[in-house]
């Protein structure tokens, strides 16, 4: 599934990085600490959190998850908003939980 | 050949500038051509030393040689030092202050992550002084 289609799915928006959205999804991950991210998230997955910052993309790029999914509203910042368009990395936004969510992504994908 | 040498300067407490150097030094390395695994583990090592420099000690430099063989990087900062390697180095210790764990940093993953993805990790600290590390990731 891609992330696109995800996004739909999930009834998300797809606010930043836009060219990076038809990029596969195939699993989900759930963490607000950046180094955990780093050396733990599932490659392709899609990263549930609730940290909006410029390190958000580039750990997001770092791990080389799908996408980044903003959970609970959590606005992402101008800084991020620009390195997510740069290096292609799609941000969604969705006002439901990181609970919610995962529930959905793992329906979604059939896991 | 003799390597070739790259030099950044990281500023302190400017969180949005924060892994720049890494990503400058992803980009040469993949017009060099190295292969995936080798970018992946330099970016990952360099944004986490680079973040500690930025967070624990008020920025710092970072020289970077770069051979076919090898990249070796030595991250010099001025900042408070270490007092306890082994207890800095164990998973999920982290002195960072609540400002910067809001922004998701503290997890204490650093330092192990470095030690994770490269060969070799050599800290060199001083209190008072600051801190030194020399990180050397194979290229094959
Ligand atoms: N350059 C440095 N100067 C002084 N102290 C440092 C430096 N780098 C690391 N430390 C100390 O080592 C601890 C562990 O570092 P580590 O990178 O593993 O975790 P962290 O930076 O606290 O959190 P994280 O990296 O997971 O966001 C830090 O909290 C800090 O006390
Ligand atoms: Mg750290």
């Amino acid at each position: 599934m891609t992330v696109n289609e995800l996004c739909r799915r999930l009834d998300a928006r797809l606010t930043a990085g836009a060219n990076g959205a038809d990029r596969s999804v195939k699993t989900g991950y759930i963490c607000d600490l950046l180094s955990f991210v780093i050396g733990k998230a599932p490659e392709d997955c899609a990263w549930v959190t609730v940290i909006g910052n410029v390190n958000t993309i580039a750990v997001a790029t770092l791990a080389d998850v799908a996408c980044v999914i903003l959970a609970e509203n959590i606005p992402l910042d101008q800084a991020a908003r620009k390195r997510a368009d740069e290096n292609g990395v799609a941000v969604l936004q969705s006002e439901k939980s990181a609970y919610a969510l995962a529930a959905e992504i793992n329906a979604a994908l059939g896991i | 050949m003799p390597p070739l040498t790259f030099t950044y300067q990281v500023p302190g407490d400017d969180f949005t500038r924060a892994g720049e150097a890494s990503g400058q030094l992803k980009r040469t390395l993949k017009k060099i051509g190295f292969n995936a695994d080798v970018i992946r583990r330099v970016s990952i090592a360099m944004y986490e030393a680079e973040i500690n420099m930025v967070i624990h000690a008020n920025g710092g430099e970072i020289e970077a040689q770069v051979s076919p063989e090898k990249i070796e990087i030595w991250f010099r900062d001025q900042g408070p030092g270490i007092p306890d390697i082994s207890l800095a180095m164990k998973e999920g210790y982290s002195t960072a202050p609540d400002n910067v764990r809001s922004l998701g940093f503290g997890a204490g993953m650093g330092l192990p992550n470095i030690k994770k993805y490269s060969d070799t990790l050599e800290i060199d600290t001083e209190l008072g002084v600051g801190t030194t590390l020399h990180v050397i990731i194979n290229a094959e």
